[in-house]
């Protein structure tokens, strides 16, 4: 069973669709003991980091979901899900996230040709940076949906796929059990089942 | 690189697909769910629902074509049509909406864009606009394109984009129905305007219709048509391999 993380963040429909859609059982919910008992967990998000962060610190599953990780159950961040996996955020100010992952998430608008709209939202391709189980059903130069107006930097260790928007900007993070995405596989048509559909056949 | 998005776009009333031309005669095509698979299936990089029902039995049965759509079809939803409240924003976005369209909600009470832009984000917050020449004018229209505002369109989109719109839908009513293309002086006007995507609408009768508006406007997103792709006149795979041909990005 995958644990989709419910802390009052983002819309979880159709991440709880796509799940039914490829067999697999899902259940959203701010239950400890349901995380617990969870195969894997799904960390969704969107909207500002702040106010993520926030909401999950103040309901106590930011510990819940640390303590499950470092027993070595695998974790998967979308979106805003996979920048909270980081140590710090500088959107608005500067915020500590969950620091599973060495790196930062920063503004984009810094970093890319002022020229290019901001948010990045779209169909963007992935290149692999390196073979990682999560791909094992799609192809390097997929497409996959993105909607984000910040980026992870500093996280050369754990990328596993970037995308090119001016810049190569961070696509995919993996480090041993926790992952992450900062596209929507959910909203990524068969390229999107596919990963998620490699992170729930997963075995230890 | 990002590419360029195709959508095809689908009137829904009383849980059926319907096309206006001139936004007036309806014609019924299929099931929404049904052309939603197929249009995924085929390449379409979004899907909009508007929903045109006036009735509250057909307010229930969109809603339920909407739950039905979002379990199935896995690419961005955006719904549209009647979204007057942010109440009306919960209704469909629990569905499983992933953005919503404003349109007339927008005109009566233009703070409901930042209210909603607040509450969901900006990028949950597409601002339509119907538009049309009066005397040498762009007009905002209102009521699916019935009532002239007497609003100048392009000080409208950008006051729209100020308050928070992430999207902007420009329905150009000169051009829509006419197959003659989209309504490129329009579109450059907004697009100078604003920084924030733009979906051309209103006018596509033709392959070649979308490869002219995205070699001479770069900076338009996305392209928006209903009957052309309902019909079948214009197929998306087709579509999406003469606009590579033409050097322009799409999802393939």
């Amino acid at each position: 069973m995958i644990a989709i993380v419910d802390y009052g963040v983002g819309n979880l429909f159709s991440l709880r669709s796509s799940f039914r859609k490829i067999g697999a059982e899902a259940v959203v919910t701010g239950d400890k003991s349901v995380i617990e008992n969870a195969d894997k967990i799904l960390l969704p998000g969107v909207g500002a980091f702040a106010d993520a962060a926030e909401k999950l610190r103040r309901s106590g599953l930011d510990e819940v979901v640390k303590a499950e990780v470092k027993k070595g159950k695998y974790m998967l961040g979308i979106c805003l899900g996979m920048q909270l996996l980081f140590e710090k955020s500088y959107e608005y100010g500067e915020h500590e996230g969950l620091g599973l992952l060495k790196g930062k998430v920063v503004p984009m608008k810094d970093y890319i040709d002022p020229a290019l709209k901001i948010p990045h939202i779209g169909w963007n391709g992935l290149q692999f940076t390196r073979p990682h189980f999560l791909f094992e059903r799609v192809k390097n130069g997929d497409y996959a949906y993105f909607v984000h107006s910040f980026h992870a930097v500093d996280c050369e260790e754990c990328v596993i796929a970037q995308t090119e928007y001016d810049k190569l900007l961070t696509a995919s993070v993996a480090k041993d059990n926790v992952l992450g995405c900062q596209f929507h596989p959910e909203k990524s048509g068969d390229v999107g089942l596919n990963i998620l559909r490699a992170f729930v056949e997963k075995k230890d | 690189m990002i590419t360029k998005r195709i959508i095809p776009c689908l009137d829904v009333r009383d849980g059926k697909v319907v096309k206006g031309t001139y936004f007036q005669k309806l014609r019924e095509v299929a099931s929404p769910v049904e052309l939603a698979k197929f249009y995924s299936e085929n390449g379409a990089d979004e899907l909009v629902f508007y929903d045109i029902t006036a009735s509250a039995e057909g307010r229930k049965l969109f809603k339920d074509v909407l739950i039905e759509t979002a379990s199935n079809v896995f690419i961005p939803l955006t719904v549209g049509g009647g979204i007057n409240t942010i109440a009306d924003f919960e209704r469909v976005l629990s569905c499983g909406a992933d953005k919503v369209s404003v349109n007339s909600g927008a005109i009566a009470n233009p703070a409901l864009i930042g209210e909603a832009a607040k509450k969901y984000g900006n990028q949950c917050v597409v601002i339509s606009v119907d538009i049309k020449r009066v005397n040498g004018e762009f007009h905002v229209f209102a009521k699916g394109g019935r009532e002239d505002t007497g609003m100048e369109a392009i000080e409208w989109v950008k006051r729209c984009v100020g308050e928070g719109a992430g999207e902007v839908v420009v329905n150009s009513i000169d051009t829509d129905g006419e197959k003659n293309g989209f309504d490129l002086e329009l579109l450059k006007a907004v697009c100078e305007a604003v920084d924030v995507p733009v979906i051309a609408s209103g006018g596509a009768g033709c392959v070649d219709d979308f490869i002219k508006l995205f070699q001479t406007l770069p900076k338009v997103d996305a392209g928006l048509a209903a009957s052309v792709f309902h019909y079948g006149e214009i197929t998306i795979p087709n579509l999406k391999r003469k606009l590579c041909e033409n050097g322009i990005p799409v999802r393939i």
